[in-house]
């Protein structure tokens, strides 16, 4: 496939590959914040090309895992309420609330259908009238430009069923929190490629003023991550953190100002529960008052319940970077991608499944 | 989640575009690019294109990794 397979091409890959060798000579340690950079690294055996003296640390960057039981609750509750239809992404039908997960309430009969895009939720609501159709908004800046649009076309087909759970994030405030934190310290961070397509590079400024931490925005295929960290290493050689794209032709400093434009149209910043780091102030989007009438937290009366933990599952240490999944007693035993306990057993991009798949002899 | 992936713009009605991923047509949304072209390619998300690729960056991103792979062979 043009301009993706170019960039998976094993003999490009050795000159970068060789130039990190002779470069890097300060021990470093870089956090992937995004889940389809551990992914990527782990599927095409990054970490076991990369000299000693790089440390990978996978970042919190998988919206399925850092989704609260509280939300997850919330969806559940909604599609066990009678005349409704719950739409989200696949990722989100597997990952277990605090009692059953929607793929569970789906085969007791709940009606949740498992969408591609926003547009096939606003056409589910056009074909049932008598039907309120409910989607479960998830994901990070990426995402939300698209579920904006939805309540956009919404609008315009006049559509009076169609609402959206909104539990999106958003990414520049959580790594915020998590330098503040001062739990892991970085040497770099690698910055999520299509969340940086949106808000541009220069969302990352901040880092590398406030913290001095050099910045690389990668895009997702091995020579874009090898790329990136070429450019991370030679900031540290060179005693620089600035803000670089190694993803040129998806990202710009300025982002995409229409998908922008959009989601600040109809989504305003909000406090957000992060699995594992609480709540996080600005750090979530909700419905702007003037499309309140979409917003299922206001049109329905949710009544989840209490939530609850898994016991044992430490996937909010995994999320901040202060343990790997080979650190946790479930993991593999009985916490496996077709019996998950936790949400990063279950997302493709989820450290636990990520490491499952590819990644149980990586340890490093 | 944020998977996304290039595809190139066959054409464009309204709001709406067909598109070539790697020999599969589909009809994506270009609300979020609306200055996008037939002959583009665009990076696809959840069924919309959320940005234009950049064809000549890419062109030389690949030239530059051609070179290091040429000097690490000449290294040997």
């Amino acid at each position: 496939m043009k301009f993706l397979s170019e960039f998976r091409d094993a003999g490009l890959a050795k000159g970068v590959v060789s130039q990190i060798h002779r470069r890097s000579k300060t021990p470093a340690r870089f956090m992937e914040f995004c889940g389809g950079h551990t992914a990527t690294i782990l599927r095409y055996g990054i970490r076991q090309v990369l000299p000693a003296t790089i440390e990978m640390l996978s970042g919190p960057g998988c919206p399925v895992c850092v989704t609260a039981n509280a939300d997850l609750d919330k969806a559940i509750a909604l599609a066990q309420m009678p005349g409704v239809i719950v739409t989200t992404f696949g990722d989100m039908l597997k990952v277990p609330g605090s009692h059953s997960s929607l793929q569970k309430i789906k085969a007791e009969g709940a009606d949740v259908r498992m969408v591609y895009s926003t547009m096939d939720a606003i056409h589910i609501a056009e074909e049932n009238p008598s039907k309120r159709v409910v989607f479960l908004g998830i994901g990070f800046e990426t995402t939300a430009p698209t579920v904006a649009a939805s309540i956009l076309y919404a609008e315009e087909k006049y559509l009076k069923n169609y609402y959206v759970l909104s539990t999106h994030k958003l990414c520049p405030p959580v790594i915020k929190a998590l330098l503040a934190s001062g739990e892991v310290n970085l040497d770099g961070l690698i910055c999520p490629g299509h969340v940086s397509a949106v808000i541009g590079s220069r969302a990352w400024d901040f880092i590398a003023r406030d913290y001095a931490i050099p910045c690389v925005v990668s895009g997702f295929e091995p020579l874009d991550v090898l790329q990136c960290v070429d450019m991370l290493v030679t900031q540290v050689e060179e005693g620089n953190s600035k803000v670089e794209i190694a993803y040129r032709r998806g990202v710009r400093p300025e982002g995409n100002p229409e998908a922008l434009r959009l989601m600040h149209e109809v989504f305003e910043p909000c406090p957000a529960q992060w699995r594992g780091m609480g709540t996080i102030p600005d750090s979530g989007l909700k419905l702007r008052s003037t499309y309140q009438r979409f917003d299922a937290e206001c049109a329905f009366d949710i009544d989840p319940g209490p939530t609850r933990e898994p016991q044992g599952c430490i996937c909010g240490d995994i999320l901040r970077g202060v343990k790997t999944p080979l650190d946790c007693r479930l993991f593999g035993n009985s916490c496996t991608p077709e019996d998950p306990v936790g949400p990063c057993m279950v997302s493709s991009e989820g450290s636990c499944a990520t490491y499952y798949l590819y990644g149980r002899n990586s340890g490093r | 989640m944020c998977l996304a992936i290039p595809a190139l713009i066959e054409s464009i009605k309204n709001e709406e575009a067909d598109v070539d991923m790697g020999g599969i047509t589909r009809r994506i949304s270009l609300r979020l690019t609306p200055q996008a072209k037939v002959g583009d390619y665009v990076i696809v998300h959840t069924g919309y294109a959320i940005n234009i690729l950049d064809q000549h960056e890419a062109r030389e991103t690949l030239k530059l990794f051609e070179q290091l792979a040429k000097a690490a062979e000449e290294e040997r």
